[in-house]
């Protein structure tokens, strides 16, 4: 930790960066994001097991860019979560610096996006233990056993998108529930768009989900949807052979595109 | 009291709480008195979709070449409920949306389900860190918004304050169900008050401007946990949805931390960025509220800060409010 506020310190007070994006105490026991601009109130910055929550969501808010150069206290799914947002155009590598924390909670030193590549290359990048074994419990159900489980969990779904708002990868400033010419998507929560609404988050994260959980944790109702968008993961994994937010210049496995293409397919 | 419950819900839902296996709690229309708790803390979900539904159909339609019909809803069928078990903030919080729903044009939606609502209140023998009805002008045995109020006593047994005629009513349909209390000690949780609510308002009104909301709001994500698990939060959106000539018109729940709350046709958003939706989710509590509807929007249930992911906790702002 006092690694961490030394590195913070020296960032800010030379200028490297105009804001840190870190973890605090909160209220009741809990940890809570903190963003510091001044270098005399980087104490308050911690970290400890309790620091997951996935902060590479503030790196696309506006609020949060107009600082100007950001630092960000950074576990490995943050890190990932950083590699996708550069793959996707939505973060400049010179706009961020990692103050990168490994899995014994040192801190790591990358002096470029690189080298935090090659760091994330020797991590391991498959779900969690935890995630692994409630999929292998859900997998052994039969479809309309699995059916019937995610319907009893959507049931309790109030459309508050804490798991849309929460995810780093959900930067859409306009989501395809809040289009309503077409209407995809019912807004009210009931049964039929409960779980349209989950099935359509978790396919837009197909091949982009960093297994962080965050979208699990935030949910007020407590629905383990991260399990649908980890499961995913398993399947990108087992059909493209890649893993989501290990480098910077990655294409997404659903949706390959590049600026320069010619759009010739568009009729 | 299992034969109160059984009496009760003899002719009518009864809608009471229940504790599920992942040890939160939730009201279910008419679950086994056995599976009802009497110790929980707070339901994660308030009870305002009693009276709120998540979803409230407003009218039907039908569209043909020629013409189109609409069928309004039949609010006679809207049936009798029983709201067993609710804490006194949650009670208090009818109030509070009466004066939203009922302040110029009466809604009778809301309305019609809040006259047949019977609501047996129960006194809170438990708290935690985010209770603070006490400093918004509640307390935990506090009767508005009751028929009846339980109080649990220290040999196991309940109290009864018989509040309104409907609570009259349940002591004269069962009268052998009560006997005369013998002044056995309550138990009543203790709420620390931590801001004087008036203050708040007061200094409210000079804070627009103040930087404390883009400072104390960085960390909200925009997601709409606090304004759906609140019991006093009332805006909501309405939407038709058809198939084919045949469709609805429904309103249901939305919330002002949306982005798309404000955003208007031209691509306008008054409330552009977060810090303003969250200081509008302040103001409208304790200082709009206060003013055009004389009824403070909060109700100190706390719900707000224990759901959200981010630890945006209320009544820690409210206390550098009141002096800001």
């Amino acid at each position: 930790m006092h690694n961490l506020i030394l590195k913070a310190k020296e960032l800010l007070e030379n200028k490297i960066v105009s804001v840190i994006i870190g973890f605090e105490t909160g209220s009741s026991g809990k940890v809570r994001p903190v963003f510091i601009t001044d270098s005399n109130k980087a104490d308050s910055l911690i970290f400890d097991e309790r620091c997951i929550q996935n902060l590479a969501v503030y790196l696309t808010k506006k609020e949060v860019k107009q600082f100007g150069k950001m630092g960000i206290v950074a576990t490995l799914p943050i890190m990932r979560s950083i590699m996708v947002l550069i793959s996707e155009q939505q973060l400049s590598p010179e706009n961020v610096v990692v103050l990168g924390i490994s899995g014994d909670g040192e801190v790591l030193d990358f002096a470029d996006i690189t080298v935090m590549q090659h760091y994330i290359e020797k991590c391991e990048l498959g779900n969690p233990a935890k995630e692994q074994d409630m999929l292998a419990t859900l997998n052994r159900l039969n479809m309309q056993e699995k059916f019937e489980f995610w319907q009893k969990e959507f049931s309790k779904c109030i459309k508050c998108y804490a798991c849309r708002q929460s995810c780093p990868m959900c930067y859409c400033t306009r989501c395809a529930v809040e289009c309503n010419q077409p209407q995809w998507i019912p807004v009210q929560s009931n049964n039929l768009g409960n779980m349209e609404w989950h099935i359509l988050r978790a396919m837009h994260l197909a091949g982009r989900c960093i297994s962080c959980g965050e979208c699990g944790r935030a949910c007020p109702v407590g629905i383990p949807c991260h399990l649908l968008t980890m499961h995913l993961v398993d399947q990108a994994q087992s059909y493209f052979g890649v893993y989501a937010g290990i480098s910077d210049k990655m294409s997404s496995v659903l949706s390959t595109y590049a600026p320069n293409d010619k759009e010739s397919f568009i009729i | 009291m299992a034969k109160l419950y059984a009496k009760l819900s003899e002719d009518r839902k009864i809608y009471a709480p229940v504790e599920a296996s992942d040890k939160k709690v939730n009201y279910q229309y008419n679950p086994d008195f056995k599976d009802v708790t009497f110790d929980h803390l707070q339901s994660t979900l308030s009870v305002k979709n009693v009276v709120f539904p998540k979803v409230e159909n407003l009218f039907y339609f039908t569209n043909s070449k020629t013409e189109s019909s609409v069928t309004d809803i039949d609010l006679d069928k809207i049936p009798e409920v029983v709201l067993w078990g609710a804490h006194p903030c949650d009670t208090a919080a009818y109030d509070v949306l009466r004066s939203i729903f009922c302040w110029d044009i009466k809604d009778e939606f809301f309305a019609k389900r809040l006259e047949k609502l019977t609501v047996v209140g129960l006194a809170c023998s438990t708290s935690d860190a985010y209770c603070f009805c006490t400093s918004v002008g509640i307390s935990p045995d506090a009767v508005k918004g009751s028929d009846i109020l339980l109080l649990k006593l220290e040999n196991g047994d309940y109290k009864v304050s018989i509040i309104t005629e409907k609570g009259k009513a349940i002591l004269e349909q069962s009268p052998d169900l009560f006997e005369s209390y013998n002044n056995e000690a309550e138990i009543v949780a203790t709420v620390k008050q931590r801001f004087d609510y008036k203050q708040v308002t007061e200094h409210l009104k000079d804070s627009f401007e103040n930087p404390f909301w883009v400072n104390n709001s960085l960390r909200c994500v925009g997601c709409g946990a606090c304004a759906y698990v609140c019991p006093t939060c009332a805006c909501f959106d309405i939407q038709d949805e058809a198939q084919g000539s045949y469709g609805r018109r429904y309103r249901s729940w939305d919330s002002c931390g949306f982005g798309l709350f404000t955003l208007h046709t031209s691509g306008h958003n008054p409330r552009e960025v977060q810090s303003q939706r969250w200081r509008q989710r302040v103001m409208h509590k304790f200082s709009y509220m206060p003013e055009r509807n004389e009824s403070l929007g909060c109700v100190g249930c706390g719900r707000c800060s224990r759901a959200c992911p981010v630890d945006m906790n209320i009544a820690e702002q409210l206390e550098v409010l009141q002096s800001i």
